[in-house]
């Protein structure tokens, strides 16, 4: 009896992280894959585990000292590179190591049971608790609410700043809300997939989206439906296989954007093979 | 003939670099004006002016609030500005050309839509409103980008270097496609090329700091050395030719 409660619990954890992962992921991987921010956000999440390490030393919840990290790392790289006028991407590398390095230091030096590293970099299902679904599920809310009711506003800044400036005065503030929001998706989504491996849940589903479609809206409800099936499958291999989840799920995602890539370009070998079959017929 | 706006002795810097310099200038409607001058002389931040994007250090700018506000004004930048592998449609972007008159949460109406196919129809784009940039030739994407300047009917549309991204097959359409646009708007347009615009436009404005406005479409030497105006003149041959200056 107690074993198939377990089991339940572990599947209703699936399933919901599952789709919460995969909405929240999708919206954001979508406009950070849009707006070629792919670096910056993998320096954000490296940067977020300062907060974790120091969650752990001060005894609160290493999530929140890593939403904390998460954002002002997105802002400090904004003032670096356009206030102190570093490279954007040497502004990035610094801040990425520095909050991995303050997180080391932090784990190290909290007293007595030092937590388990890998469960963060690499993701666990057994730290993934209902907190962290709910906080997720709240994540999704305010994602499919900002980008239903600002889409077009969004879409607009996010592809011509130039030109959103001359009718917006709004266009900075919309950058450091999206911005932020995407610091804090990456940073729920953190126990599931890992320090290391979160990029990839935001990365792969938009690209495998982009190789059916080139319309920003039809690009977030594909990369949903295939981050799905990714995050539910590695979540299932995760737990049969007894491997780190994060590893599985992004293994899953790079398998089925290697298949799908693959199986376009066959058929459109075929049927080129068969128009110029058809053209040589006709020709004679 | 009614002024659309006017600029008195309109100063205009970025922090201590004096940009613009007592600028006097007058735009009228069904006006087309070429701003011609040297790189770095001014004419993008004179549009900037215009459009409300650079606040005037000295002088005034005022608008003939009967005919013209911030929101019947087009304006098309330079190409540099948006990234032509974002994934949008050519629909979508024509449509964001709207946006000055609708709030940050916005819908587009069934009238909006057709206003955009309507364009995309007179830009003889027809069959790409689907297509992202990337799928579309130069001349092809500085007609969407035109699109989305021209959505709105502006009385006033500004012109940043639209020779920049054009091969010359579709030059002549384009300036064909002003010409017809210019019955319903005053045109400005910016362009280092002056040899191109004057056969177009039907005056100009030479903008090296500050600013000679010229009542004619014929622009000589004379013209250029008087106004401190250091740029190249093109002329038509028989035969393709260069003049260089003089010998001391």
């Amino acid at each position: 009896m107690e074993t198939s409660i377990f089991q339940y619990g572990f599947i209703i954890k699936g399933l919901l992280g599952a789709i919460f992962a995969s909405i929240t992921a999708g919206l954001a991987g979508t406009y950070v894959v849009s707006k070629r921010m792919v670096f910056l956000s993998g320096g954000i999440t490296h940067a977020s585990f300062g907060g974790i390490g120091i969650g752990y030393f001060l005894g609160i919840n290493p999530v929140v000292g890593a939403a904390v990290f998460g954002i002002l790392s997105a802002l400090g790289v904004e003032y670096l590179s356009v206030k102190q006028r570093i490279r954007e991407d040497s502004a990035i590398g610094i801040l990425w190591a520095f909050g991995m390095a303050i997180g080391i230091i932090f784990i190290y030096m909290t007293p007595g049971y030092t937590p388990n590293l890998m469960s963060y970099l690499f993701g666990s299902i057994l730290t993934v608790s209902y907190a962290d679904i709910i906080a997720l599920g709240i994540m999704s809310l305010v994602l499919i609410l900002y980008f239903g009711i600002f889409y077009r506003t969004i879409l607009y800044i996010s592809f011509d700043e130039v030109f959103a400036r001359t009718y917006s005065s709004y266009v900075d503030v919309f950058k450091y809300i999206t911005t932020s929001l995407i610091a804090l998706t990456i940073v729920l989504n953190i126990r599931m997939a890992g320090v290391v491996l979160v990029i990839s849940l935001l990365t792969i589903p938009p690209n495998i989206a982009m190789l059916f479609t080139r319309v920003y809206f039809k690009i977030v409800v594909w990369s949903v439906l295939a981050g799905f099936v990714g995050t539910a499958t590695g979540y299932a291999i995760s737990y049969y296989a007894g491997i780190p989840v994060g590893a599985t799920i992004i293994f899953t995602l790079v398998i089925i954007w290697v298949l799908v890539k693959g199986t376009i370009q066959f058929i459109r070998q075929i049927s080129k093979f068969i128009n110029s079959r058809h053209f040589s017929h006709s020709n004679l | 003939m009614a002024y659309l706006f006017e600029m008195y002795s309109l100063s205009a810097s970025y922090g201590a670099d004096i940009v613009l310099k007592d600028v006097n200038f007058k735009v009228n409607e069904n006006d087309f004006i070429g701003v011609i001058g040297p790189n770095g002389g001014g004419k993008t931040t004179l549009l900037r002016v215009i459009l409300g994007l650079v606040k005037p250090a000295k002088g005034k700018m005022v608008f003939n609030n009967l005919l013209l506000d911030g929101n019947s004004i087009g304006y098309l930048p330079q190409m540099s500005t948006g990234d032509i592998n974002y994934p949008v449609t050519v629909t979508d972007i024509i449509l964001s050309g709207l946006m000055i008159r609708k709030g940050i949460i916005s819908r587009m109406s069934a009238s909006d839509k057709k206003k955009a196919e309507a364009v995309i129809d007179e830009l003889g784009l027809s069959g790409m409103s689907k297509s992202t940039l990337n799928e579309l030739s130069g001349g092809q994407m500085q007609r969407v980008f035109l699109g989305r300047a021209i959505i709105g009917n502006p009385r006033l549309l500004l012109l940043d270097e639209p020779g920049n991204f054009v091969d010359t097959t579709f030059e002549n359409d384009f300036y064909e496609k002003l010409r017809d646009l210019n019955k319903r708007m005053a045109i400005l347009m910016v362009s280092h090329d002056v040899g191109t615009i004057s056969s177009h436009i039907k005056s100009f404005a030479c903008v090296n700091r500050s600013l000679h406005y010229h009542p004619s479409h014929e622009i000589t030497n004379e013209d250029l050395l008087a106004y401190g105006c250091p740029i190249q003149l093109v002329t038509h041959g028989d035969v393709p030719h260069t003049v260089l200056k003089y010998h001391k």
